[in-house]
């Protein structure tokens, strides 16, 4: 099976993400202040509303604690250690095509497979905004989608072209005051994607942001938002590496969906954050809020996420269902290996009337990993009629890893029906040995079992993306089977 | 093909098999019969290498080499197949996409080219239109949702597919009506070859009737104690097995 050769060469690769690009870079020194954060804004050359709403933001933070209800445990992170800010040194006034990237930055991006050079592309099947450490580098077709009315652009860009839009949605979904890591996202996020499309759109292709974090002690903080007028459609995908290093690094990010009346917005992810060593050391802190508001009747949001990074997840991509009839899904896989943490999950708060939606969360843990599904469904009185249907499976590989089930049910409103399914396996020694008994050795074999657990998850996402998901989880399993 | 030579194995400390002594010669099809308990499940499993059986002394040699020495995959690869008596279902993955994976898992291994989706999917269609397979199974989840005989039907399938020197058939008619053991029977007797050996494993004459074995070779209490022709299971269907027993024991 060629399949077979080619995961043979993959697996040998290990974290083949973990390259260091050496480039010249505009840091901040570590640390957080208004000062950091007044410096950060003017950068960018913010507008003054924009900074306020960092100092908002940072003032908020200031008096948060840190959550400890995860089921995570890692060192206390020194916020002052941290450098806010590190963005490729502009030669000049900062790139205004490919041709006047950093090569060293194109490089890195093919490297990794990302397609940036529209050039080289089929024509046109995704576009693709690249954020490298603190800044969008380059955002690809933007002149093709510009034509559809489509925005695509980093949030920079956004502020600067269409600070109205920005300045409505911003904080509209996760307010600043949120939550902790929202919170100091608000105050210092320095990039990421901006999406709008009009009213009546399908967006001509699929959208695509790639996050990378290069240099060393920097947290990334990106912000997308996205923004889906009435009866338009998008699917967007999300992808994630960084170096390898024995240093932990922190991603706080805030993703907000915003649809209107019959908009519909697919929102793919596949996270490959560098995961930390066998032992745990070194590894991305991966600390997001995610949620999608589904603010216009039959409106549907759907969250697709495959995650085989991260030294620590906490991640819970979520859905407010305000439209009547509107539909929210989570569908995910969440692979944990080594020594690796996870507490992930969504939730789903149903307020208008027959609002449905549907979980699917399929988690994985090899190694010493510890896995948690946190999910919660929350049926308000208005809610009639309202439908959850939640599917929660566990897979183990091995005696030393555990997986929990955490799921809260808060149910206002008589007419809801809710079901919940949840099981966790092993892979049995009856099925290997079939597997082995038919020629395949116990690594395809594992493979092959638990890309058949997945199933339900993959067959949601892009084609393209299935494929790398596929890939990135038989990378990762890699060293499983003893 | 296949020489076993005075075999000890043990389960979880019990020994089954004690002093297990067995020739099957290229093309062959030879009958293993035995009341419940007498070790012939355990001789399947040790030949296909399934963990948890510790072969405390003896020998077996396949096409001249130890198959001892070699792991259950490897063993699959150099052409020993086990059609199971109780087929595993394998959620999510397509029986197809298993089977393909198998097969150019054993072509590589043979030094041949792996199959494309399309020589594949042909050389799967005319091999299912032989064992009388429901196309439509090819596309469903491995054995999930399969009723017996669909199970066992798509052992055979696996079978004709992977093309092996050396098949074991355990218990393959439990669980089969009659029209289901013809149409596996059928299967079965397609494959039978001057370069294949079988190893009929069976408690009952009933399906030697249809698979009509060159040897039958009684097992009991872990030791071959009796071989003949097939003319013997007629005799064992009659008889039972205790007339064996003082045999055994002397």
């Amino acid at each position: 099976m060629s399949a077979n050769t080619e995961l043979k060469q993959l697996t040998q690769k290990r974290y083949e993400a973990g390259f260091y690009t050496d480039i010249e870079a505009d840091t901040v020194p570590p640390g957080l202040s208004e000062d950091v954060i007044r410096l950060i804004s003017a950068k960018k050359g913010e507008p003054e509303w924009l900074l306020d709403y960092r100092l908002q933001a940072y003032r908020a933070w200031l008096e948060m604690t840190e959550p400890t209800w995860a089921h995570v445990r890692y060192e206390p992170v020194d916020y002052q250690a941290i450098s806010y800010y590190s963005a490729p040194k502009a030669k000049g006034d900062g790139p205004k095509s490919l041709d006047e990237v950093d090569p060293e930055i194109l490089k890195a991006y093919e490297k990794l497979g990302i397609p940036i050079d529209e050039q080289k592309m089929l024509a046109g099947v995704v576009a693709v905004d690249a954020v490298f450490d603190s800044v969008s580098v380059v955002t690809t077709f933007r002149a093709k989608l510009a034509e559809a009315g489509v925005i695509f652009c980093s949030f920079s860009d956004a502020v600067k072209d269409h600070p109205e839009l920005v300045k409505k949605w911003l904080g509209s979904v996760v307010p600043h005051t949120d939550n902790f890591f929202a919170a100091l996202n608000a105050a210092v996020f320095t990039d990421g994607s901006f999406v709008y499309i009009p009213e009546g759109v399908r967006c001509p292709m699929e959208l695509s942001t790639y996050f990378r974090i290069n240099a060393m002690n920097t947290g990334q903080f990106e912000r997308t938002l996205i923004v889906a007028d009435k009866g338009s459609y998008v699917s967007y995908l999300e992808g994630c590496t960084a170096p390898q290093r024995d240093e932990n690094q922190l991603h706080a990010a805030v993703v907000e969906l915003v649809a209107l009346e019959d908009a519909e917005i697919k929102y793919s992810t596949v996270q490959n954050w560098y995961p930390g060593d066998e032992n745990g050391v070194g590894g991305v802190y991966n600390f997001v809020t995610k949620r999608g508001a589904c603010r216009g009747d039959r409106s549907k949001i759907s969250w697709t996420q495959v995650e085989t990074g991260s030294a620590i997840t906490w991640k819970y991509p979520s859905c407010i269902l305000q439209g009547d009839d509107s539909v929210g899904e989570f569908y995910s896989v969440a692979l944990t290996n080594n020594r690796q943490q996870a507490d992930t999950g969504t939730k789903m708060v149903h307020i208008g009337k027959r609002t449905r939606s549907t979980i699917v969360s399929k988690g994985i843990s090899a190694g010493r990993s510890q896995q948690t599904y946190r999910g919660g469904v929350k049926i308000l009185a208005s809610a009639d009629g309202a439908r959850n249907h939640t599917q929660c499976d566990s897979l183990l590989l091995g005696s030393r890893c555990t997986a929990d089930t955490v799921p809260y049910v808060e149910v206002k409103n008589a007419t809801a029906q809710l079901e919940h399914e949840a099981t966790t396996s092993k892979i049995s020694d009856d099925q290997l040995f079939y597997c082995l008994q038919r020629g395949l050795d116990a690594e395809d074999a594992t493979n092959l079992i638990v890309n058949g657990f997945c199933k339900e998850v993959f067959r949601e996402l892009p084609m393209e993306f299935a494929v790398e998901a596929q890939k990135l989880l038989e990378l990762s399993l890699e060293g499983t089977v003893g | 093909m296949l020489s076993i030579n005075d075999l000890h194995v043990s389960v979880a400390g019990k020994p089954i098999l004690k002093g297990l002594t067995l020739e099957v010669v290229p093309g062959e099809v030879a009958a293993i019969m035995g009341p419940n308990g007498s070790g012939k499940s355990t001789l399947a499993h040790v030949l296909s290498g399934k963990a948890g059986y510790e072969v405390t002394s003896g020998s077996i040699l396949f096409k001249g080499q130890d198959l001892l020495a070699l792991e259950a995959h490897e063993r699959a690869r150099e052409g020993v197949f086990l059609a199971f008596q109780y087929p595993v279902e394998i959620p999510g993955v397509s029986n197809a996409y298993f089977l393909r994976a198998a097969v150019n898992a054993v072509r590589v291994h043979r030094g041949l080219e792996e199959l494309d989706a399309v020589a594949f999917l042909k050389e799967m269609r005319e091999q299912m239109k032989r064992v009388k397979m429901d196309p439509k199974l090819a596309k469903r989840e491995v054995n999930a949702g399969f009723s017996g005989g669909e199970k066992k039907r798509n052992e055979i399938l696996q079978m004709a597919m992977l093309d092996p020197s050396l098949a074991v058939l355990d218990e393959t008619d439990s669980g089969l009506d009659i029209d289901a053991l013809k149409a596996v029977s059928d299967g079965v007797n397609a494959l039978r070859g001057p370069n294949r050996s079988m190893l009929v494993i069976t408690h009952y004459q009933r399906l030697l009737s249809y698979i009509v074995p060159d040897k039958v070779h009684v097992l009991l209490d872990g030791r071959i104690v009796t071989s003949g022709g097939k003319e013997l299971a007629l005799e064992l269907e009659e008889r039972g097995y205790d007339w064996l027993r003082g045999d055994a024991a002397a």
